[in-house]
């Protein structure tokens, strides 16, 4: 972490320089366990109830303590929530890696450290800020014990102090992080005390950074992804969930958990769904599948090696037409890879998962709010195409905090698809489970226990006609999975549209997809302001690709597929789908090492592959 | 012969007002004298006699030939046949979704105890309400005849292929992790298989039913341990399984401590008589012990080993509403307006 982010950069004076009001990014640098989490989310809460836009990212490792862990908090007037490659004011609390990350910096940035680690000699471009902790927690925290996680608070108010963050704020934000716990909330709040009167007295601001009051947060909301997209499975009536634990999904259906036993419990005290904690993920996805097939709305949540076990299971789906809603929280693979970090790296994977030809239709949220309302799309389409639904997060999304304007409630009815009750039955006779009656692709199906004698069909996964009987027959094979396609073909006019952003004079297209999306907004705006660049820009929102991104395509000479893998794995599966003629357009901009893409990179790589 | 026309007999029918052939399935396509086709006969018999309503019913079954009988017993039931190894969450999620349905899930050996084991071990443990019998022949039939993990030491393939590790028995496996009602019988057994499929209808919890299936094509030789031959010498019957529904009202008297009677959750009686002196289906334990001496004096022990009619099930514990989750309507799935309005407070 400390060595990728180097940022050349010219080192101008520092001092003296112009006041930067809300625009800056604050990393607060510890080790994982030592319970600097509440100490952040006060920060960051702070700042938001100041009314200025603001992100939070945690970089932590896969350990449960003692390694090094990075929280970083971006504050920006004009609302650029992606990650800053530029760290503007360091919080160094953690011995080991405090000189590694402050001879990262770039020249200017300040420095708020522990007295005893001396970092003030390791460089003289920066500013540098010493407060001696120990000295401070003792007084206020009398229980030796505790002063390792009361001591982070000491960092927030020294903070306030050197940004100018109102201490109304702060103890409001402090007082809602510990909720109940009302001691906890006043021992911690005299450590924020004890560091903002400390840097009133003894510190001189020597930085140019400070935050205003703005009202940019009004009615905002901060969340995770996750915790979106929980609620966007629990009103989307989500009756099945099932997973198998694996960061950064956790805490998706953790949270959902929480929700559903709170918003879910009937007037009989008995519950209006059922979450099971499987044996692995092979058993995750087959739960889903059979309670699917049953006629639940079931879901399960994993990441990359969960659904490298899901292969098998949603080739059955695919090829047996059975709905099936799979969370994708996207980390850094091959292998176990790095399981702590973000990346975009399932999605050729995915697509086809499966053995046999198999494809499947993913969406791609970018915010919290998308995860919230993609969830009901996602219920839907499963349903409506009686097939498995892949949502693609990731870790950043998933796991760090988003400001979002609250969820609106879903204003469209839950559609079940094509399903035969037993009053149909007794209408049509007979039925044909995997028989194309409506020229769509999409058959009609039975739930077991339908009371009629001709409800029942045999579901498998060896061949079979149309009635759902095995056949080894090359027509019926081939006649069912040519059908099996235009359900496909028919999904590109149902799946959520593209966001396509062209003023219709541009020659370059940029494309992108969740939460590369924030960065591409801020980039967009550096192409124009620094370097007279117009770009058009489209945003996926699913996979089969809709006619949109198509026209996008034609409509441009040179696009950049932007994404957080090595392999260009969209651009990959966009030219699979286009024209040929058409292919060479595509340039792709990767990014794998793990952290959130940046605007900043994609910027310079863009105007580097621009000028060859 | 020359008759009078009289009224056509009236067919047979059960207290559903349903004949046997409203049980039926396809035409087996498995080998002639496969054990596996009798077991579907009697699964089709028990239900009959039972008067459990088809449309109620699921199936459930991974691959192999055994996997491939739940297509030729009752067509009037949903079936899913899944993938090798993996049928338990199939069917895990199907009876939540939807807790109403019998299910009744059919498997082989090698489906069950090699690439099934890890599924097979965690549906023991929930003991949801389902009916799982192993067709246990030994071998891999659908993939010609190798030997699979319950083939005893020393059994050979036809080729002369000694099989030099140890079987696994899935009624010990069973009885240690939590199955509720286990017991192993023989395809050719008819009178016991029929009485233990009775009883296993009356079961609410994991019926665990591992049922030697000789495969007449691959493993019905001179040196298997799973030919019809050897299980007929090696047959060792713990006791007599006698079942009485409790839609017959049936009273038969034994000698105190000849039979052992337990109360199934419908109010039927499952009686094993003639038992071995002192042995308690009730008692895990003895289970244990007897089916390891068992293997020690090369028996082939059959019975009801092991029975707990208390037991809480997955399904209570999970503690479902009454109608069925599948479909219960958006009234009921989607919370409120002001839910979510209360939601998006807690995080502004
Ligand atoms: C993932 C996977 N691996 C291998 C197979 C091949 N296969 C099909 S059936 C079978 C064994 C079946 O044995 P058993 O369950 O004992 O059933 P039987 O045919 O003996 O009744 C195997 C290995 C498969 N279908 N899927
Ligand atoms: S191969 Fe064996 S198990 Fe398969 S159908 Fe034939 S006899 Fe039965």
């Amino acid at each position: 972490m400390a060595t990728i982010d180097v940022v050349p950069q010219e080192s101008s004076g520092h001092l003296g320089r112009k006041r930067v009001v809300n625009d800056m990014s604050i990393q607060v640098a510890t080790v994982n366990g030592s319970g600097s989490q509440s100490s952040n989310s006060v920060l960051l809460r702070s700042i938001f109830q100041m009314g200025v836009p603001v992100s939070g990212k945690n970089l932590f490792p896969s350990n449960i303590a003692g390694l090094p862990t990075w929280f970083t908090i971006r504050a920006n007037k004009d609302g650029y929530i992606a990650r800053k490659k530029e760290i503007d004011l360091l919080i160094a609390m953690n011995a080991e890696t405090a000189q590694d990350d402050v001879k990262s910096l770039a020249p200017g940035a300040s420095v708020l450290y522990d007295e005893p680690l001396a970092l003030d000699r390791v460089r003289d471009d920066l500013v540098f800020y010493s407060v001696p902790y120990d000295k401070l927690v003792a007084p206020v925290c009398p229980e030796a014990k505790l002063r390792k996680l009361v001591k982070n608070m000491i960092y927030v108010g020294v903070a306030a102090h050197l940004l100018d963050i109102d201490m109304n704020e702060v103890e409001k934000a402090l007082r809602r992080q510990f909720a109940k716990k009302v001691k906890a909330a006043n021992l911690n709040l005299a450590a924020v005390k004890a560091g903002y009167d400390y840097a009133a007295s003894n510190l001189i601001k020597r930085d140019p950074f400070v935050i205003a009051r703005m009202d940019k947060t009004q009615g905002k909301i901060i969340i995770d992804g996750n915790s979106a997209a929980a609620l966007g499975c629990m009103f989307a009536g989500c009756t099945v969930v099932t997973w198998y634990p694996i960061t950064p999904s956790s805490s998706l259906v953790e949270t959902l958990i929480e929700y559903m036993k709170e918003h879910r419990i009937g007037p009989d005290g008995k519950a209006t769904f059922a979450i099971v904690q499987a044996e692995d993920e092979l058993a995750a996805v087959g739960m889903v599948i059979g309670a699917a097939w049953a006629g639940a709305r079931s879901m399960t949540a994993t990441a990359g090696p969960g659904i490298s076990l899901m292969a098998e299971f949603t080739g059955l789906a695919y090829y047996v037409e059975i709905p099936a809603v799979i969370w994708d929280i996207q980390r850094v693979g091959p292998s176990t890879g790095l399981p702590t970090r973000t990346s975009q790296g399932d999605v050729l994977f995915t697509a086809f998962l499966g053995h046999g030809d198999t494809k499947h239709i993913l969406l791609f949220p970018s915010s919290p709010e998308e995860c919230f309302t993609l969830a009901h799309d996602a219920f839907d389409l499963a349903e409506q195409f009686q097939t498995p639904v892949f949502v693609m997060s990731d870790l950043d999304l998933g796991m760090n905090n988003w400001m979002t304007d609250p969820f609106t409630y879903p204003d469209k009815p839950i559609n079940r698809g094509k399903v035969l009750t037993k009053e149909d039955l007794e209408k049509v006779g007979n039925f044909a489970r995997y028989k194309d009656i409506d020229g769509d692709g999409i058959p009609y199906r039975t739930l077991p226990g339908t009371d009629h004698p001709a409800a029942a069909y045999f579901a498998r996964g060896s061949g079979h006609n149309e009635k759902g009987q095995y056949s080894e027959r090359p027509d019926d094979f081939e006649r069912n999975l040519e059908r099996i396609n235009k359900k496909f073909e028919t999904a590109r006019s149902f799946v959520p549209r593209p966001e396509v952003v062209s003023a219709g004079k541009s020659k370059i297209g940029i494309i992108a997809f969740g939460t590369t999306h924030w960065a591409i907004t801020e980039c967009r705006d550096q192409l124009r302001n620094e370097h007279k660049l117009e770009t058009d820009y489209l945003r996926l929102k699913s996979y089969p690709f809709t006619h949109e991104v198509h026209d996008f395509i034609e409509q441009h000479d040179r696009l950049y597929v932007v994404e957080q893998n090595r392999d260009g794995q969209m651009a990959t599966l966009l030219k699979l789908d286009i024209k040929p003629e058409l292919t060479p357009r595509l340039r792709s901009i990767c990014h794998i090492h793990g952290l959130p893409i940046d605007a900043r990179s994609v910027t310079d790589e863009l105007m580097m592959m621009e000028s060859e | 012969m020359a008759t009078t026309p009289t009224d056509a007999p009236k067919p047979k029918v059960n207290r559903i007002g349903l004949q046997v052939i409203d049980y039926r399935g396809g035409k087996t396509t498995l080998c002639a004298g496969c054990g596996h086709n009798a077991i579907s006969e009697r699964i089709i018999d028990a239900m009959y006699e039972m008067g459990i309503k088809p449309e109620g019913v699921a199936k459930f079954s991974g691959i192999g030939c055994s996997s491939k009988t739940p297509a030729y017993f009752m067509n009037r039931s949903h079936s899913f046949n899944s993938v090798h190894g993996r049928m338990p969450s199939v069917a895990t999620g199907a009876l939540m979704a939807n807790k109403r349905l019998l299910g009744i899930g059919v498997t082989g050996d090698g489906d069950t105890v090699s690439i099934g084991a890890g599924q097979f071990v965690h549906l023991m443990r929930r003991n949801l309400p389902i009916i799982y019998v192993i067709e246990d022949n030994g071998c891999y039939g659908l993939t010609k005849g190798q030997f699979s993990a319950t083939a005893d030491l020393g059994s050979t393939l036809k080729s002369g292929v000694i099989n030099d590790l140890p079987p696994v028995d899935t009624c010990m496996l069973a009885i240690q992790l939590g199955a509720t009602m286990v017991g192993r019988s023989f395809s050719g057994d008819k009178k016991q298989l029929h009485a233990m499929l009775k009883a296993a209808l009356a079961h609410k919890g994991t019926v665990m039913l591992d049922v030697i299936s000789p495969c007449v094509t691959f493993n019905d030789h001179e040196g298997s341990t799973k030919s019809y031959k050897y299980v007929l010498e090696h047959e060792e019957r713990l006791h007599e399984v006698d079942f009485v529904p409790s839609f017959e009202n049936i009273s038969v008297e034994y000698d105190p401590g000849t039979a052992f009677d337990v109360t199934m959750h419908d109010g039927s009686r499952l009686r094993l008589r003639k038992l071995e002196e002192d042995y308690n289906p009730t008692d895990k334990i003895q289970a244990m012990t007897r089916l390891m001496e068992a293997h020690v004096n090369g028996e082939v022990l059959t019975g009801v080993f092991y029975i707990n009619s208390k037991a809480p099930n997955f399904l209570d514990m999970l503690n479902i509403t009454d109608q069925p989750l599948a479909t219960l309507p958006e009234s009921v799935v989607r919370p409120s307006r002001e839910v979510l309005e209360k939601c998006m407070e807690e995080l502004r």
